[in-house]
């Protein structure tokens, strides 16, 4: 069964369509890519599909359950994790605080007045084991408003991982970022596909990132779907040159 | 050894709090003014739970304030002559107000969940104000004192006997603060301060960010109810204005005045305000300017509070 079955859904602002009539299908485990030029609707799509706001019309099926109506923080407890395009963190908290909040709730701990001593350890190892896979291990006691842009975009993904999440969406991960942390957290992404198996629905401003990374790709312009497939796919297609290449070449 | 450094403040607080009603005289005050500033500093606290540490600001906490006030005074005067079940009928009256005008007003933010736990405060003062056989209206609940305590093996008087009645007040309030410091320490607390530092993050990581506020300005209004009903056992009266918009004020004064990023800082600020309406409301009448000016200079040069100076001295 597919993990995500979005249906034909659209997004009105007004007189604006921003989200138009757009299909997306994603297996367990694929590393799907989401691409196109600025205002094609890519955030407003993830939107939907975290139900950050409803669509206009269509329909999202998670697992095959229908989550279209359902508020943000149940699709978050059925496996869905985001990221923002503009970074969203506690940056008065420092880095271990900022991972033991979803570490705590994954855990299924959001409402306990107390832990045990068991119960503690086994969220501290926890907010160690991610703060070391996302190489923030070094800044734990570090405010993370404080840090650099790359080691805020780090502990804010790891924040989405420490919820187990079966799929995670990333909104333009390395947007801002200068090349070394665009490849540390290219490899940081990578390894979570290749050797956890993680769902991962990419949306991605860099092209060399994204031909890489990607098992498929979807290329969004002007609220709609321009063009699916594999990445030769996609470098081939001649519509796709027109709309995007064309332009950010 | 850096716990230890954190254990400081703490010692600090409590012994001065253990030891007040013995050193109080010899500074020009009196018992009474020292169990004014623990009762306020309650409130103040209890205000802060949702203001200092959940990112909520609330313009009504007299309204619970004053239901526990009017609570412990109706249970003494028209249903059963004991203290503890009076505490116990004010802070279930004033929680149980909370929790069905908080889930009304969950879903507001910023000055629209101010402006409207002050319209529903004022509700609560106009029945108090009108509704004479029962609460006294505008002339206050009397008729009733506090009770001596029975504790099985000896009765406290705390009628009688200031001290005691202080240190009664103490217990409640090192009860409650202990409480709350638990709370705070909770995974439930840091989902609090996650809502107060992200609302959008904090939503996105799984946390249903009504329900938590709702039960953050639940507990904040048990604690607050709880402070309203020593208030009124200090005084063996109440009326309405321990439930107007402008104790609700300064409940919030006081949290903002002390420094409501810290823990202890609303007791600071109701320290500072009890001592200063006190001492400046025997020299003149218009005491509430020279707390309102004090109150504009801290906020425009300290916006931390008088602890968040303290802490910075000692850091550098
Ligand atoms: N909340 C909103 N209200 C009104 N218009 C919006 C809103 N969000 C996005 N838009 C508009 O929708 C279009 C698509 O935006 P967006 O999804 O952010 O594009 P992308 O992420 O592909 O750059 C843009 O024209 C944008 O101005
Ligand atoms: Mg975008």
């Amino acid at each position: 069964m597919s993990l995500l079955q979005v249906r034909d859904v659209s997004k009105h602002f007004g007189k604006l369509v921003a989200v138009d009539g757009v299909s997306l299908t994603v297996e367990p485990g694929e590393l799907r890519a989401v691409i196109g030029p600025n205002g094609a609707g890519k955030t407003t799509f993830f939107n939907l599909v975290s139900g950050f706001f409803p669509p206009t019309r269509g329909s999202i099926v998670f697992d095959g359950r229908d989550i279209t109506s359902l508020s943000e923080h149940r699709r978050v407890r059925l496996g869905m994790a985001r990221t923002f395009q503009v970074t969203e963190i506690f940056p008065e908290l420092t880095v271990r605080e900022n991972l033991r909040v979803p570490v705590e709730v994954a855990a299924g701990r959001r409402l306990s007045p107390w832990l045990t001593k068991a119960a503690d350890a086994g969220i501290r190892a926890r907010v160690g084991e991610l703060m070391e896979m996302g190489g923030i291990a070094d800044k734990a006691d570090r405010l993370v408003g404080e840090l650099s842009h790359g080691d805020q975009r780090a502990t804010e993904i790891m924040m989405s991982l420490a919820l187990n999440p079966r799929l995670l969406l990333l909104d333009e991960p390395t947007a801002g970022m200068g090349d070394q942390e665009t490849y540390n957290i290219t490899r940081l992404i990578r390894r979570l596909h290749r050797d956890q198996k993680q769902s991962i629905v990419l949306i991605e401003h860099d092209m060399r990132v994204i031909f890489h990374l990607a098992d498929r790709i979807m290329v969004l312009a002007e609220g709609a779907v321009l063009a699916e497939g594999t990445p030769d796919e996609i470098a081939a297609d001649e519509r796709v040159q027109a709309a995007y290449l064309g332009k950010a070449a | 050894m850096s716990a230890l450094r954190q254990q400081v403040p703490n010692a600090v607080v409590w012994l001065v709090l253990l030891t007040m009603p013995y050193w109080m005289g010899a500074v020009g005050g009196y018992t009474e003014l020292a169990s004014r500033v623990v009762v306020l500093g309650l409130a103040a606290m209890a205000l802060n739970f949702l203001l200092g540490f959940t990112g909520v600001l609330s313009f009504g906490h007299a309204a619970y304030f004053g239901l526990g006030a009017y609570g412990v005074g109706m249970t003494i005067k028209y249903l059963v002559p004991s203290t503890p079940l009076g505490i116990l009928v004010g802070a279930a009256v004033g929680t149980l107000a909370a929790m069905v005008i908080g889930a009304l007003i969950v879903k507001l933010r910023g000055v629209y969940f101010a402006m409207v736990t002050i319209a529903f405060g004022q509700v609560f003062f106009f029945i108090a104000f009108r509704w004479n056989e029962v609460t006294g209206g505008d002339d206050g609940l009397t008729g009733w004192k506090r009770q001596a305590l029975d504790l099985g093996f000896t009765r406290v008087d705390i009628l009688g006997s200031d001290k005691a009645f202080y240190y009664l007040v103490l217990a409640v309030f090192a009860a409650c603060v202990a409480a709350m410091a638990l709370l705070l320490r909770s995974p439930f607390g840091r989902t609090l301060i996650a809502i107060r530092e992200n609302e959008r993050r904090a939503r996105f990581l799984g946390i249903p960010v009504e329900q938590h506020i709702w039960l953050s300005f639940v507990i904040s209004c048990f604690f607050v109810s709880i402070a309203g009903t020593l208030y009124a056992l200090l005084s063996n009266f109440t009326d309405p204005r321990a439930l107007r918009w402008d104790q609700s004020g300064n409940f919030v004064i006081m949290a903002v005045l002390g420094g409501m990023r810290s823990f202890w800082g609303p007791l600071i600020g109701a320290a500072i305000f009890v001592v200063l309406q006190d001492y400046v409301s025997s020299q003149t009448e218009n005491w509430m300017s020279v707390i309102g000016v004090f109150f504009m200079l801290v906020v425009l040069f300290f916006p931390r509070g008088v602890l968040g100076i303290l802490r910075r001295r000692l850091a550098s």
